[in-house]
């Protein structure tokens, strides 16, 4: 369900980037979001389909990129990457480790069409 | 038509951070101590906000923000008897409470006259825990009839907590709770995380949850 709350986040980063940049539409959008964060790909799609609607990201693909959880150990320095959330150190097996990646959840680039320079005269 | 590829890095959850920034300041400039309660439905969020406001009122000047999904308020309800100066907050059936909803209800509250204020999180393990409100602790609320496989499950939740609060450990005669089990996932997501047995039932293990709580809320005011 916070899925909702979070494609409207999405949307309105998006959409402000590509006024920005003047861009006619958004085609693609790369989300980058970290194994131990709680967001769900097709929950977000989801929400996507209905609230991108008459948007300039109006059909926009959206493109998961999932980022694995890694750990450092405060005890014998090793990193680790975890197969799941809920593990040690996979060099010692201590349980004295901290998060070093997998948390990331953030818009990284978008796609955009821009408006074509010859249109954009005859608009003028 | 030309192709761009524009670089965004923009944090998604950037809106709320910077909402829930604006309540730690407001917090910090009345000298009142925030703590955001969470745990999945029935734990006993509101039995211990009721125990706590017991040991710390009248001399520590607690407000409570309660957040359900719908507009039932008898939490609240139950912090105001017990003598807190309480707001509820339906979130319309929203999953978990945001930075915003934070700031509506800190406008109906009078953090001038307070020392403490208690954001009661809507009851669920998981949503709850991406969202920063501005508080000073993250207070986890489990209960030992919810099973001792909890933090494995709900990572997000236990690692980002401040304090455990292990409820209603009167009943673990009675259950195949494993508290080492239970302990150890906790640790191994959060080594520095401060762990309370209590019972607000029997009211055991209260007293060092509210002198632990007492010292922070009064150097803050």
């Amino acid at each position: 369900m916070h899925e909702l709350s979070v494609t409207q986040h999405i949307l309105e980063i998006v959409v402000r980037h590509a006024q920005q940049a003047h861009a006619a539409r958004i085609t693609d959008i790369h989300l980058v979001i970290g194994q131990l964060s709680s967001f769900i790909d097709e929950s977000i799609q989801f929400y996507w389909d209905t609230l991108s609607s008459g948007t300039l990201a109006e059909g926009a693909h959206l493109h998961f990129e999932r980022v694995p959880a890694q750990v450092d150990c405060n005890e014998c320095g090793q990193r680790s990457t975890l197969a799941e959330s809920a593990q040690g150190c996979l060099a010692c097996g201590s349980l004295n480790v901290r998060v070093v990646a997998g948390e990331e959840f953030y818009v990284r680039a978008i796609q955009v069409q821009a408006a074509d320079e010859r249109e954009q005269e005859a608009e003028a | 038509m030309s192709v761009k590829v524009i670089s965004v890095l923009e944090n998604i959850l950037q809106a709320n951070d910077q909402v829930a920034a604006a309540n730690r300041a407001r917090f910090a400039a009345a000298g009142v101590y925030a703590l955001n309660i969470m745990s999945s439905p029935g734990a006993g969020k509101t039995s211990l906000i009721e125990q706590t406001l017991r040991a710390l009122a009248p001399q520590v000047r607690i407000g409570m923000i309660n957040g359900d999904t719908t507009a039932a308020s008898m939490d609240a309800e139950r912090g105001a008897r017990a003598g807190a100066a309480s707001v509820h907050i339906n979130t319309g059936g929203n999953c978990h409470l945001e930075a915003h909803m934070v700031r509506q209800a800190l406008d109906a509250l009078d953090l001038s006259a307070l020392d403490l204020v208690i954001v009661e999180n809507v009851g669920n393990l998981v949503c709850p825990a991406g969202w920063d409100l501005g508080v000073h602790a993250r207070v986890v609320v489990a209960s030992v009839t919810e099973g001792d496989d909890k933090p494995y499950k709900y990572p997000t939740m236990y690692r980002g907590a401040e304090v455990l609060l292990l409820n209603k450990i009167d009943l673990l005669p009675y259950l195949d709770f494993n508290t080492d089990y239970f302990l150890q996932g906790v640790r191994l997501l959060n080594p520095a995380v401060q762990v309370f047995p209590i019972s607000c039932r029997s009211g055991e293990g209260i007293g060092a949850w509210a002198e632990w709580l007492r010292a922070r809320a009064l150097k803050h005011g």
